[in-house]
């Protein structure tokens, strides 16, 4: 038990283009309310979302903080115009926070000073995992579509460097992303002149197959999973093998919710199945997954008996 | 101007020989396991064949390129090393990497064979590549597909190495090396199984009305009418309906190829060092055929002659093609 409640819960950056309002909301209530340790702020998918959020930015960075969270910022995961790389660099040179890099140009612009290793730097194995932590990183986000063996020969190894480890347990997987906008395409329109139509979609918009199975989630230049990822059942594993950090993705649902069943599956506080019934309340529709994490098919469901 | 060099996919020692005999500078190719992003049933070279196709390239003048290009799991990485190491016992003039360990290996254990980083390594910034060469020492970049000619021009400025930029062949059109598509239908991984929307997953279904669905993993990917050719189920080219577009549609992209041959004088202008034909699940006539092309229009543009550009174009001929993001932003 002591090593679960060393476990922290963290809240990942929001991947959609919500409103400066929505988020400030949000934000607010995560801070009075949501049982999470560390929340990575700063916007990952599109560089012409982030003037939209950046005024608002330390007045949520201050509230956060006011609420006892560690704040974190994250850093795009693509880099490639000159916007995007000057955002990158000034980000990655800061020192008043602590930062996630999501890309290489923002490894070469750290250089040896600490920093995470964002879900979007491939950080596959204990190799690449010593390369990094040998350059300065002291926490890495294994990639959402690890298997279980994978995960723990990773996170031994991350361990013994002494980095901290986490894993997303809850929320769409990232499944590609691109130079070309798809919301905008959806739309007729390209990047340049996109007008962001993604603000729409605050779950992601919708794919769904010809013989009407969904399937994909559209969010700008990223391509997420229909399902949520959900590791509810695989979090004692997850613990027990040594991973310090369990990564809630922001979602259009109840965030302060599905955060307190999480503590209580940590905690133990509650029963499994009635945590399970309650996540699965508050996801409706919403298909949850953990078939990346037995190596299967991400989508799937894997049925387990229940824990002990 | 650059060297032009010309690039040749190499799925089989038959095709090796194939494009090296129709004037490839280098080829790659890659071993039958994970540590290529080629990893198909029937593809790939055994250590055997990898040491007689070196010797046979090397004969001829070309070089052979060794792709190691996924990204190994945790407790795998062993596999990885070991192709590494055959590849440099065997005299390979290169590797072709994208993990970061996996390169760090390489640099270390084998420091006098020149490293160059893969499209799957995403590096597609003056920042993101320098961090490869002066960590790495790679020579040389295989530029994303997602860069207009311009872009590349800036790029070539603000880095040491060479540019390496596919210009013929599937257009790949998501960040390479961070795309997970193929795993989150089927439970195989493009970054760390070398798979990509799998033959062994798919399946053509015909229906009562004569047309034909092709399916991935059992989820429909594209419809075809009876009087249609029914394409491949590529996720990333495949035919979706979203809330704006009930008829459905191509979301990503067209069943498209790339085809710059119309660029070919403009992007050697630009400072590119390498042209990478894609294509190493293709066979020995289109290997030959096209790398004859190629090598014609490449020779004309050095000489200073003016290129059959036509022939070039006429590869794709009764295919859809385009110049993805190459040509103009708008493709974005």
């Amino acid at each position: 038990m002591a090593v679960m409640k060393m476990t922290k819960l963290t809240l990942g950056p929001i991947a959609y283009h919500w409103s400066a309002e929505r988020r400030r909301d949000f934000y607010a209530s995560v801070a009075d309310e949501a049982p999470v340790d560390e929340v990575y702020l700063g916007e990952v998918i599109c560089s012409k979302r982030a003037p939209f959020q950046e005024a608002e930015l330390p007045t949520i960075i201050e509230r956060l903080e006011r609420a006892g969270k560690r704040v974190i910022l994250s850093s795009l995961a693509e880099v490639m115009l000159k916007r995007e790389r000057k955002a990158t660099e000034d980000l990655a040179t800061m020192d008043s926070h602590e930062i996630e890099i999501n890309n290489a140009a923002g490894l070469y612009a750290r250089g040896k000073q600490p920093h995470r290793i964002g879900p979007f730097m491939n950080a596959y194995n204990e190799a690449t995992i010593k390369w990094m932590a040998d350059q300065g990183a002291t926490h890495v986000v294994l990639p959402t579509e690890l298997p279980f063996p994978a995960i723990d020969a990773a996170t031994q190894a991350a361990r013994d460097l002494g980095l901290g480890v986490e894993v997303q347990v809850f929320g769409r997987a990232s499944l590609a992303v691109s130079a070309r906008c798809y919301h905008a395409r959806a739309h007729g329109r390209t990047k340049d002149n996109c007008q962001f139509v993604c603000e729409d979609d605050s779950d992601g918009m919708p794919l769904t197959t010809s013989d009407d199975r969904p399937i994909l989630r559209v969010n700008g230049i990223q391509t997420q999973s229909e399902s949520y990822v959900d590791l509810m059942r695989e979090v004692t594993r997850l613990t027990g093998n040594g991973v310090t950090h369990l990564r809630l993705m922001p979602q259009a649902v109840d965030m302060v919710a599905v955060a307190q069943l999480y503590r209580s599956a940590l905690d133990g506080s509650l029963d499994l199945p009635e945590v399970e019934a309650m996540l699965r309340q508050i996801c409706d529709k919403t298909p949850l997954s953990n078939g990346f994490f037995y190596g299967e098919a991400g989508y799937r469901r894997i049925a387990t008996a229940s824990p002990a | 101007m650059s060297l032009a060099e010309l690039i040749c996919p190499a799925g089989t020692p038959a095709a090796l020989r194939t494009a090296v005999d129709a004037g490839a500078d280098a080829v790659y190719c890659g071993f039958q396991d994970a540590t290529n992003a080629r990893n198909f049933p029937g593809l790939n070279f055994t250590p055997a064949e990898l040491a007689e196709s070196v010797a046979y390239a090397h004969a001829k003048g070309a070089k052979v390129l060794l792709a190691l290009n996924t990204y190994p799991p945790a407790g795998k990485v062993d596999l990885w090393r070991q192709a590494a190491d055959t590849g440099a016992r065997f005299g390979v003039d290169a590797f072709i990497v994208a993990d970061m360990g996996v390169a760090d290996y390489i640099a270390r254990t084998h420091p006098g064979i020149r490293l160059h980083l893969s499209v799957q390594a995403a590096a597609s910034s003056p920042e993101a590549i320098r961090y490869y060469c002066e960590n790495f020492g790679v020579k040389r970049v295989v530029l994303p597909r997602i860069l207009t000619i311009p872009e590349i021009r800036e790029i070539r400025k603000e880095i040491p190495c060479e540019i390496e930029t596919f210009i013929f062949g599937n257009h790949g059109l998501m960040v390479e090396g961070r795309c997970s598509l193929t795993n989150y239908l089927t439970g195989q991984s493009t970054n760390m199984d070398g798979v990509c929307s799998p033959a062994s997953d798919v399946e053509y279904v015909r229906h009562d009305d004569g047309s034909m669905s092709s399916q991935l993993a059992g989820f429909t990917i594209d419809c075809f009418g009876p009087d249609e050719k029914a394409g491949y189920p590529t996720i990333c080219k495949g035919r979706y309906a979203a809330p704006h577009r009930p008829e459905g549609y191509y979301a990503f992209e067209e069943p498209i190829s790339l085809n710059l041959s119309r660029l070919l004088p403009e992007l050697i202008e630009a400072g590119v060092h390498a042209f990478k034909i894609e294509g190493r699940q293709r066979s020995k006539s289109y290997v030959r055929n096209v790398v004859k092309a190629f090598r014609a229009a490449v020779d004309d543009i050095r000489a200073g002659r003016e290129a059959n550009i036509a022939d070039l174009v006429a590869l794709t001929e009764g295919q859809k093609q385009t110049q993805g993001a190459f040509e103009t932003k708008k493709w974005r």
